[in-house]
Formats: C-alpha cells, sequence, structure tokens
C-alpha cells in the first residue's frame, strides 16, 4: 500500500527516526518486493537518463510543428554575455528546463517526471547544483526519491496528468516535487521538505492546460521554467522557516477540487485557453493542411 | 494502483506519453499479438491520435512498435525509414469509430508466415495502453500480466480445455473473459494469469480442433 498523505510519510519519519527518502525507498521495497539496491539502481538508472539528455541537449533541433527549439541556446548565449536579472544559477536552472522541455518536444530520451510534459522541472533543479558540484550523485538520488514520495501521494489524492487535473496537475506537482528535493539537498527537514512541496503547488494552482493544436509544446516548454523557478523560491521559503498556512494534503485535495471543477476544454483538449488564441487558430490549421 | 517508477519515469521518448509511449506500446503489443514478424499493417487511427498524432510522432511511434522497439529506443524518430530497410510496408490513415476512446488506433497486421491479426487498442494515459477489439470482437485486457487468448469457434468444451491444462501446469487464472460474435461463431477467450504459461502448452491448445489461433503476451515486456 502505498502512502496516502504527506503526513503519513512524516509520521513513518517520525516513528522510525528516519529521513523522507528512507521512508519511500522503503515505502517502494516493499510496493515491488524488491531489494535496497534493486530500488537504488532503478533510481540511478532515472538520474542517468536525464542526466544524459540534459548534456545531449541539442540546440539547432526543431519540433515537427516548428514551434519549439532552440531556446536553451539563447538562454546559455544570455548567460554568457551579460549578467542575468535572477543571476547565474537561476538562469541555468531555467536554461535546464527549457532543453529538457524543448528535447522532449523534438523526440528525444527523457524522463517522465511526473510526466513527459513537465520532464523538465526536476532535472532543471538537480543538474546544476549537481554540475557546480554542491551535491553528490548518492544525494541527487535520495532527493529523487523525495520528489518520487511527493509525487506519489499527488497522484494518489489527486492527479497528474493535464487531462484529468489541468496543467497545476503536471508542472505544478513537478514544481512541488523538485521543491521537496531543493529543501532535502539544502538540510531542511522531513516537516519542511512538506512545507516546501505544498506552498509551491500552491503557488500554481488553478493553472490550465492549454497546449496549442494539442500538441506538447507551446506552452509546456516554458512552463517548465515557472515549474523550476518556483521550486527554488518554494524551497527557500522552506528553509527559511516559513510554512503553508493551509496544510500540505490539504493544498493537494484543493488541487483535485479545481482540476474537477476545471472546464473540458482547458484539461488538454487543446480547445481553451492559449489554444483558442488567433496564433494558435493558425498554427493548428497550418498542421492540418500539412497532415494528410 | 501506481508505483514509484510510473511517478518518476519512465525513461522514453517524447514528446506524450500517451500518443508517443503509449503509441509504441500499442504496436509492440500488435506485434506480439501476432506472434511473428509483420511485414503489412493497416494502421487506422481515431480521435486525438488522429488529429494530434502527427505532432505527437504518434504515426512513427507506431511503426516503432511495429518493429519491436520500446518507449524508450533512441531510434523511434527514424522508424518510417528502418520499416522500409525491414520490409514492413505500412498504411496509416484517419477512421470514424463509434464510442472508442480518443486515443484508438486500429491495426491490421499480416506477418510473414501469413498469420493475420486485428488488433484496437487504446492509449489510456501514462503510458498505460488496453487492447480492446481482437479481429473485430470487443475484448478488454492491458498486456500488463501474462494474457493468454484463444480464438476458438464458439463450440463447447473450449474453456474445460484450457482451464484443465492450466491447473495441470500450476498456472493460477487471475481473470478470464469470453467473448464471442454470435452463439456457434467466432469466440475469443482472455486468461490473464499469475505464473507464465509454458510454450508447448500453447502449442498444444493451438493443434486443437476448432482452436483457430493463440496468442500470448508474458507481461513483462510491455
Ligand atoms: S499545458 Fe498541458 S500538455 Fe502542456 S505541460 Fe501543461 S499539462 Fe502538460
Amino acid at each position: 500500500m502505498s502512502f496516502q498523505a504527506l503526513e503519513d510519510i512524516l509520521t513513518v519519519c517520525d516513528e522510525e527516526k528516519i529521513l523522507f527518502w528512507e521512508a519511500v525507498l522503503r515505502e517502494d521495497m516493499n510496493d515491488r518486493l524488491v531489494s535496497r539496491e534493486d530500488s537504488i539502481s532503478k533510481m540511478k538508472e532515472m538520474w542517468y537518463a536525464m542526466f544524459h539528455a540534459s548534456r545531449h541537449y541539442d540546440a539547432s533541433l526543431k519540433s515537427s510543428s516548428g514551434l519549439v527549439g532552440g531556446t536553451g541556446g539563447q538562454m546559455d548565449l544570455y548567460r554568457q554575455r551579460e549578467e542575468p536579472i535572477c543571476g547565474d544559477f537561476v538562469a541555468e536552472v531555467m536554461a535546464e528546463a527549457l532543453k529538457m522541455g524543448e528535447s522532449n518536444a523534438c523526440m528525444k530520451r527523457i524522463v517522465a517526471a511526473p510526466t513527459a510534459g513537465a520532464c523538465g522541472v526536476i532535472p532543471a533543479v538537480l543538474v546544476p547544483l549537481y554540475k557546480r558540484g554542491q551535491v553528490t550523485e548518492e544525494q541527487v538520488i535520495e532527493a529523487l526519491y523525495v520528489t518520487a514520495g511527493i509525487g506519489q501521494v499527488i497522484a494518489e489524492r489527486a492527479f497528474i496528468a493535464g487531462a484529468t487535473g489541468g496543467c497545476q496537475a503536471e508542472i505544478g506537482s513537478a514544481s512541488s516535487m523538485a521543491a521537496g528535493a531543493l529543501v532535502y539537498l539544502k538540510g531542511g527537514s522531513n516537516a519542511a521538505i512538506a512545507q516546501g512541496s505544498a506552498m509551491a503547488l500552491k503557488n500554481l494552482l488553478g493553472l490550465v492546460c492549454d497546449p496549442v493544436a494539442g500538441l506538447v509544446e507551446v506552452p509546456c516548454v516554458k512552463r517548465n521554467v515557472i515549474g523550476a523557478v518556483n521550486a527554488l523560491s518554494s524551497a527557500d521559503m522552506a528553509l527559511a522557516g516559513i510554512e503553508s498556512r493551509i496544510p500540505p494534503d490539504q493544498v493537494i485535495d484543493a488541487m483535485k477540487e479545481i482540476g474537477t471543477k476545471m472546464h473540458v476544454s482547458l484539461r488538454e483538449t487543446g480547445e481553451g485557453g492559449v489554444a483558442n488564441t488567433p496564433t494558435a487558430q493558425l498554427v493548428r490549421e497550418r498542421l492540418e493542411k500539412n497532415g494528410d | 494502483m501506481s508505483n514509484i517508477f510510473d511517478i518518476l519515469g519512465p525513461v522514453m521518448v517524447g514528446p506524450s506519453s500517451s500518443h508517443t509511449a503509449g503509441a509504441v506500446r500499442i504496436g509492440y503489443i500488435t506485434r506480439v499479438l501476432l506472434g511473428e514478424e509483420p511485414i503489412v499493417a493497416d494502421i487506422g487511427l481515431y480521435g486525438s491520435f488522429s488529429s494530434t498524432g502527427k505532432g505527437h510522432g504518434t504515426d512513427r511511434a507506431l511503426v516503432a512498435g511495429l518493429l519491436g522497439m520500446h518507449p524508450d529506443d533512441i531510434r523511434i524518430p527514424q522508424s518510417f525509414e528502418l520499416a522500409r530497410e525491414a520490409g514492413l510496408d505500412f498504411a496509416i490513415h484517419g477512421i470514424q469509430l463509434q464510442d472508442a476512446h480518443p486515443n484508438t488506433a486500429v491495426i491490421e497486421v499480416t506477418g510473414k508466415n501469413h498469420k493475420k491479426l486485428s488488433v484496437e487498442s487504446c492509449s489510456i494515459g501514462g503510458g498505460r495502453i488496453r487492447i480492446s477489439k481482437l479481429d473485430g470482437i470487443t475484448v478488454n485486457c492491458s498486456g500488463e500480466s501474462p494474457t493468454l487468448i484463444v480464438h476458438n469457434i464458439d463450440q463447447p468444451g473450449h474453456v474445460a480445455e484450457v482451464t484443465s491444462m492450466m491447473a495441470k501446469c500450476e498456472v493460477n487464472i487471475a481473470t478470464m473473459q469470453l467473448y464471442r460474435d454470435k452463439r456457434g461463431g467466432y469466440a475469443v477467450m482472455v486468461i490473464e494469469t499469475d505464473q507464465q504459461v509454458p510454450e508447448e502448452k500453447r502449442r498444444w491448445l493451438e493443434n486443437l480442433d476448432g482452436v483457430i489461433k493463440v496468442t500470448y503476451i508474458d507481461g513483462e515486456e510491455i
């Protein structure tokens, strides 16, 4: 039986005097009947796949619709040229998010986290920390367990797919997962991990899923940036001791309520929101013409 | 119930778990069900698979699956070219269906030993799939556990033959579904099991009177 609430994870951690990630790892061993080593090696595979995808980003690629490609490279050039408003670290996080989102749109191999559309958020915050030598591979693996635990609770209590809950369920969930990982990596407590994840999710509540022409391209790629940057700021708030006034599990429940009420045109059908703008309509028509 | 690697994972070629990864799995499971290398495939796309399929690489993903690729295979974008090299002749077009899931594909395949099969399947999200029709008969299975599928003439005795064979080789039946087009017509048994069904037993089944064909999914590769 997997965790039904973040509170359950915190209780197990308290009772057994273990860290958040350890509780998730043990649960996985129970759930899939695998050894500790097997679970960890599978998690390593996920990390290697993320890191590999980041390293092999190709700025010259374009998605099949032609809408997406190259922005990760533009961001890197900008970082070299001048001091970004957000500072270099945050700009690097942004570049990573763009790269992964674009790689996904261009049919490269990525890790769905929790979905393909939101695949850039978690690596965007982990890869720069790792590249700068601020965290070890072992710590990254542990942080990935933190993300998985948070994501699993969100999937249990609400949803992680744009078609069911809007973009809050994809980018929002990814951001929440990434915030928890960051709090852990910076030495925050188990409770602070849950707080960081709650604030990240709460800040993206209501985000609709409105992909142009139904493709995982616009606004998806750039939403990975807000997911990642929101994770950074939420983690910093949690590390400062700031708490979500609404308990983490209740925030997840609120997301479920919002997603359920969200109109179907705003849930991955490509009919409403950004997808319904005149420019998006033109794109759709053009693609339909080239279609067959 | 999802495990943590459904949340963090799978490793896949983008851009969409339902329209790309799920489509690869649909192609793949069609190949497995056919039981031999496909040489001709007619692929009908319905709903969102048809309207946004091209931009999501659904077409290339389905062909990649038919060639035996998995969702993380980096050759998926080149599947059309690879199909030509492998001698797989395919056609892709839109189709109209009644009451089907929006992400549905109907694939009619012919294998190199002339086996034929029609598989209707849908991608239900997160890369997971469901087989909804076999040779035009409604079924319902995911291919996530070992699944034995027996196509036979609807006549008494076949169910008993299959279940007693399973009991003898100690294979536990998890679910069993029976479908037919009409009394005495074409029937399909879909049996999901906890253990693998040995190959020689499947061959034995295939040679029984009234059994038209037997297909098998081992539940591990999908
Ligand atoms: S807009 Fe929709 S498809 Fe795009 S990332 Fe958000 S949830 Fe996914």
